[in-house]
């Protein structure tokens, strides 16, 4: 009897924003080394859905909770679930005067060896002339997603929720920053064992890099359906949303 | 020789502004205070009493004299030591200003030239009660690798440690020159007015880098006047992290020649009941001269912070950017940012500001806490960035103990 308890469990979430409610009793279970794919449309509240998992303190919970491996964290302050294995890489991360991206690696790693474990993918990543930069100040769309990879590969969390890792990022830096976050997902580079992942995406353009388990996909902040993510990519481009959770692809 | 008749010139002035009060910053009784006493002579910083050269460690002072090309301490009226490193002797000139007075025939070029003794009431009793100082004089063309540094340190209670130093770098010239103004442990009350004139010559460069460190009962008031020739530059660092009564100051940089440059960095930290009023007066004459001015002041406890700037542009081409950042880590402070641009007859110069006073955005904090780091330490992280100005040639262990300070407060103000 090995993992029958899932990493991470949503169970019954419903969150408000501004008081105004943005998830409504959302059910998601997430095993350890599993790959997630979050698909919806803009507003539909994939970012909430990860802000809430991070503990942002913005986003309310105002009914169910959030294990991970077993353990409720939904009163948990965001380092400490940061501490026990929960990473995001932001969609729009906030550029921080006066804090260099050298400062945060440092930080993400505890002070620990990035540098010489991981010097191959951090040399990839081409941060060179931006670590001694203040974090994301100027970064263009691409430098900022290659800094969010970077501190990830530091802080090795067991689950990465990765919110739209491709958006602003051109074809070659897809591949860089694929290669990254396979890293963080695959045995044997930053962890011994499969990390698990909850990618945002859009286009799916980064699947073509990252293999993904299961797709699941958010309408008006309800979960509709979930399925193979790759199906389910291929229908929502023929025939939408709302076409897309209405088919029989789905296990509803 | 000294000139009769321009001591006499400058006593007058003096006399005329006995009363005048400062028109900035809390008015000092200066009838409080007695006049500073002699101190006897060291052969090394290493003989001064412990106290005092633990208080000469803090503001950046080297006691071993290692790594610099020349040192002077003053301890309340009396210049107590004066060395140049054998290898700068030909280059530099380290000497108490009474020396130089006597050497120069009273410095009529360069004593009380930039600074009037009829200011105020503070320049006045400088003027009156002439005591010490320091001279330093770089030599012409000559870079001055290792800083030269310099001590001001008062030992008794209760005095008006009144300073006067001129730094004349000459044309094509460089140095940085590291001074330090502190107090014993025990001194609770009293005053120090610097009087300070900058002479910077064609070509020249000084970096001056003064660190202030008070006590909540000690006032102080510097009175500043730097002139920076033809591509000129002077880069003024200012730390101050402790307490203080009151402090205040307002530098004049006169950027006369074509191509001049002034830069001023301050840190201004404000704990307890410190009133302080600190800026930078900027006036741009020369073709193409340019300027910046860049404060970051942090205010907790019950302090009270003006934080100023005044840039005045007479040339047509001149540029110049005042950066006012505050934060308040107190309800009980209370923080002014006072950025002042003057275009005095030059329609096409280019003066501009940035001043803001603002809390230390929350999404930030959260984003180095998803990265594992607790709120407080993330709060530090950002706050020593905050202040982390470039500051060139800021030795090692000052830099820590900024580093040391900012972090311990905004902990503290969670
Ligand atoms: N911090 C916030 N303050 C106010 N409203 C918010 C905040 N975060 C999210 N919302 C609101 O919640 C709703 C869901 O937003 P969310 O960012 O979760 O959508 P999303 O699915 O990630 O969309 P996109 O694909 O455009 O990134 C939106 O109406 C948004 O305006
Ligand atoms: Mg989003």
């Amino acid at each position: 009897m090995e993992d029958v308890i899932p990493l991470l469990e949503i169970e019954d979430l419903s969150v408000e924003v501004e008081e105004r409610q943005v998830l409504f009793s959302v059910n998601l279970a997430i095993g350890a080394g599993e790959t997630h794919v979050l698909l919806g449309p803009n507003g539909s509240g994939k970012t909430t859905l990860l802000n809430t998992i991070m503990g942002l303190p913005a986003y309310r919970v105002t009914s169910g909770r959030i294990l991970f491996g077993g353990t409720d964290i939904t009163p948990m302050p965001i380092d400490e679930r940061a501490k026990l294995g929960i990473g995001m890489a932001f969609q729009r991360p906030p550029a921080v005067r006066g804090v260099k991206l050298r400062q945060l690696i440092h930080v993400a790693g505890d002070g620990g060896g990035m540098e010489e474990r991981l010097s191959g993918l951090v040399r990839n990543l081409d941060l060179d002339r931006l670590m001694d930069r203040d974090v994301n100040m100027g970064f263009s769309g691409g430098e900022t997603k290659r800094s969010e990879m970077a501190q990830l590969l530091a802080q090795a969390p067991a689950i990465t929720l990765f919110d739209e890792p491709e958006s602003g990022v051109d074809l070659d830096n897809i591949a860089v920053v694929g290669e990254a976050m396979n890293a963080l997902l695959k045995p044997g580079t930053v962890a011994e064992r499969k990390g698990a992942g909850l990618i945002v995406t859009h286009t799916g353009h980064i699947l073509e890099y990252v293999n993904a388990d299961v797709g699941h996909v958010l309408l008006n902040g309800k979960l509709a359906c979930q399925g193979n993510p790759l199906d389910l990519l291929e229908e929502i481009g023929r025939s939408g949303y709302q076409k897309c959770v209405e088919c029989a692809l789905c296990d509803q | 020789m000294r000139s009769v008749t321009r001591d006499q010139e400058i006593r007058e002035l003096a006399e005329g502004a006995r009363d005048v009060r400062a028109g900035l910053g809390p008015d000092v009784d200066l009838t409080r205070f007695a006049e500073a006493i002699e101190q006897g002579r060291v052969d090394s910083m290493d003989d001064l009493e412990r106290q005092l050269k633990e208080a000469a460690l803090r503001v950046g002072i080297d006691a071993s004299g290692h790594g610099r090309s020349g040192s002077y301490v003053q301890v309340d009226r009396s210049a107590v030591y004066e060395a140049v490193q054998t290898s700068y002797e030909d280059r530099i000139e380290v000497m108490s200003v009474g020396h130089a007075l006597e050497l120069y025939d009273g410095l009529p070029e360069h004593w009380w030239r930039l600074v009037s003794p009829g200011k105020d009431k503070y320049t006045a009793y400088a003027a009156l009660h002439e005591t010490e100082g320091y001279f330093m004089r770089v030599r012409a063309g000559e870079r001055i690798e290792d800083p030269i540094q310099s001590c001001l340190l008062t030992s008794e209670n209760n005095v008006n440690q009144n300073v006067h130093n001129i730094v004349i770098v000459e044309d094509g010239a460089e140095a940085h020159i590291i001074t330090g103004c502190t107090i014993h442990p025990d001194v609770e009350e009293g005053i120090h007015v610097g009087i300070s004139e900058f002479y910077i010559g064609k070509g020249a460069k000084l970096t001056f880098t003064m660190i202030h460190n008070w006590s909540q009962r000690f006032d102080v008031r510097p009175r500043s006047a730097i002139s920076v020739a033809e591509d000129g530059v002077f880069v003024n660092n200012y730390i101050m992290l402790e307490p203080v009564k009151s402090l205040q100051t307002f530098p004049v940089a006169h950027l006369e020649g074509a191509r001049s440059r002034a830069i001023f960095n301050s840190i201004i930290y404000g704990l307890e009941d410190s009133r302080i009023d600190l800026g930078s007066d900027t006036i741009l004459e020369g073709e193409g001269s340019r300027s910046e001015a860049v404060t970051r002041a942090i205010s907790a406890d019950r302090s009270t912070i003006h934080s100023r700037g005044r840039l005045t542009a007479r040339s047509d081409t001149a540029k110049a950017h005042l950066d006012c950042r505050g934060i308040l880590f107190s309800d009980e402070a209370v923080q002014y940012a006072v950025p002042e641009l003057v275009s005095d007859g030059a329609p096409r110069a280019e003066l501009s500001h940035e001043a803001a006073i603002s809390p230390i955005a929350e999404d930030e904090i959260h984003y180095i806490m998803a990265r594992g780091v607790p709120k407080d330490e993330a709060i530090s992280m950002i706050t020593r960035g905050f202040v982390d100005i470039d500051i060139p040639g800021l030795p090692e262990p000052l830099r820590r103990s900024i580093d040391e300070a900012i972090s311990a407060t905004a902990a503290e103000a969670l």
